[in-house]
């Protein structure tokens, strides 16, 4: 297993000027970017549209690169998404997904099935042309220029420690310096569509 | 709001005042926040308890909401992509979108994916219609929630309206609880039946981009235009 911090430390040098979609990842990646206008950290609007919204993203910006970094408790919500996603077939949309098992928003239940899914054997099922799994950092490490150095849509599943969360929602200290607003505003001047 | 006289007494004294009120049905301003559920702003037609099939009609496209004409109210509107999944009145309309060069059409698999990928490109620059069935739209609770109002994406979303009837009586709960739900998400609504009502889609996306939130359109044309 690796840490969420380490895969973004990972892939922070071959981000050039994709857009992040980091996810749950969003709180390990605020500080570590370097491009924060062509972030999207939204947080979690609704659980299991992460894909959906990258998917959008990719195909309205087909010259630029998407980074998603997915979480398997949204995969196991929106599975059908998989197919969409497939059938579109984005080539510059990159999936990564941060499987913790969990749902460690909610004190670290185990999502269904945890240890015997096979995330990137779901991906390839459903018709992404290429898939990868990963448990540790240092082999994602050698193959991360590889993996963004080709086409997409792509999808690389990724084993990683729980980081559970116990105290109530509104105890949590907030990670997110910009509002969603904000967010998508700096999107768009970014992306030069603002 | 006008007095129902001719319709109610099964007088048409004046063929000229008829021939607007047809046209004037389902101009269903969206329902009032306010308003109990079911109840339609329509005229006191419904209260009246005689069908608006009765009514004079010069022809088929007077009470048929054609695809050609939803086609083109999307091509007016600037839509670049239709997020959908099929219902039981778009089959005809599916296959004209297909044909249809500046549109891209992204399926779904369960309605709530349809709000997160068309916030998704929305945020791209995109201006994306969602096009589903009421059910999946009640489904979707979540996915409008965070994903549509959350975001204040401004999108029209195009609903089938399953089981509306004119008549008064609802037999399938989809319709039961179509804008009693819209109404629970504060989200403004127009109907449209036929193709007199076509104007009410553009409204709906002039609304949706004056407000920064999504818009409906329920569709309550079963089994007509749509499906041929």
């Amino acid at each position: 297993m690796m840490r969420i911090a380490e895969a973004l430390e990972a892939f922070r040098p071959f981000r050039e000027d994709a857009v992040v979609v980091p996810g749950r990842g969003g709180r390990y990646w605020v500080d570590r970017t370097t491009h924060p206008e062509l972030d999207v950290p939204l947080g979690d609007p609704a659980m299991g549209g992460h894909a959906g919204f990258g998917l959008g993203l990719a195909l309205a910006r087909p010259e630029r690169k998407v980074v998603l970094f997915d979480s398997e408790g949204d995969i196991l919500m929106s599975l059908g998404m998989l197919a969409t996603i497939a059938e579109q077939a984005p080539a510059n949309f990159y999936h990564f997904l941060l499987d913790n098992e969990v749902y460690a928003t909610t004190g670290g239940q185990p999502v269904p099935n945890a240890k015997n899914i096979a995330y990137d054997k779901l991906a390839l099922a459903a018709g992404y042309p290429r898939a990868h799994a990963f448990d540790e950092i240092a082999d994602l490490a050698r193959e991360l220029p590889a993996i963004l150095a080709r086409p997409g849509p792509v999808f690389v599943a990724l084993k990683v420690y729980p980081e559970v969360e116990n105290a109530p929602i509104g105890r949590r200290s907030r990670w997110q310096t910009r509002s969603r607003d904000q967010v998508l505003k700096d999107l768009r001047g970014g992306l030069g569509i603002a | 709001m006008r007095p129902p006289l001719g319709i109610c007494r099964g007088e048409v004294a004046d063929p000229a005042a008829l021939q607007k009120l047809s046209l004037d049905i389902g101009q269903h301003r969206p329902i009032l926040r306010d308003a109990a559920p079911v109840a339609y702003g329509f005229a006191g037609i419904v209260r009246c308890g005689r069908p608006p099939l009765e009514m004079p009609m010069s022809d088929t496209t007077a009470v048929a909401l054609s695809p050609e004409t939803v086609l083109a109210q999307m091509k007016q509107n600037g839509v670049t992509d239709v997020v959908w999944l099929p219902d039981s009145e778009t089959n005809w309309l599916y296959l004209l979108m297909q044909a249809e060069p500046t549109l891209r059409l992204v399926g779904v698999s369960r309605e709530g994916h349809a709000c997160s990928i068309a916030a998704g490109l929305a945020a791209g620059g995109k201006k994306p219609l969602i096009l589903i069935q009421n059910t999946g739209m009640m489904e979707s609770g979540d996915s409008i929630r965070g994903w549509l109002l959350g975001l204040n994406v401004p999108v029209v979303m195009m609903v089938g309206y399953r089981g509306w009837t004119r008549h008064g009586v609802t037999t399938d709960t989809a319709a039961t609880y179509t804008e009693r739900f819209l109404m629970a998400f504060g989200l403004s609504y127009y109907l449209v039946e036929s193709d007199a009502d076509a104007g009410r889609i553009t409204t709906a996306f002039e609304e949706a981009e004056r407000t920064r939130r999504p818009v409906v359109v329920l569709v309550g044309d079963e089994y007509h235009g749509f499906n041929r």
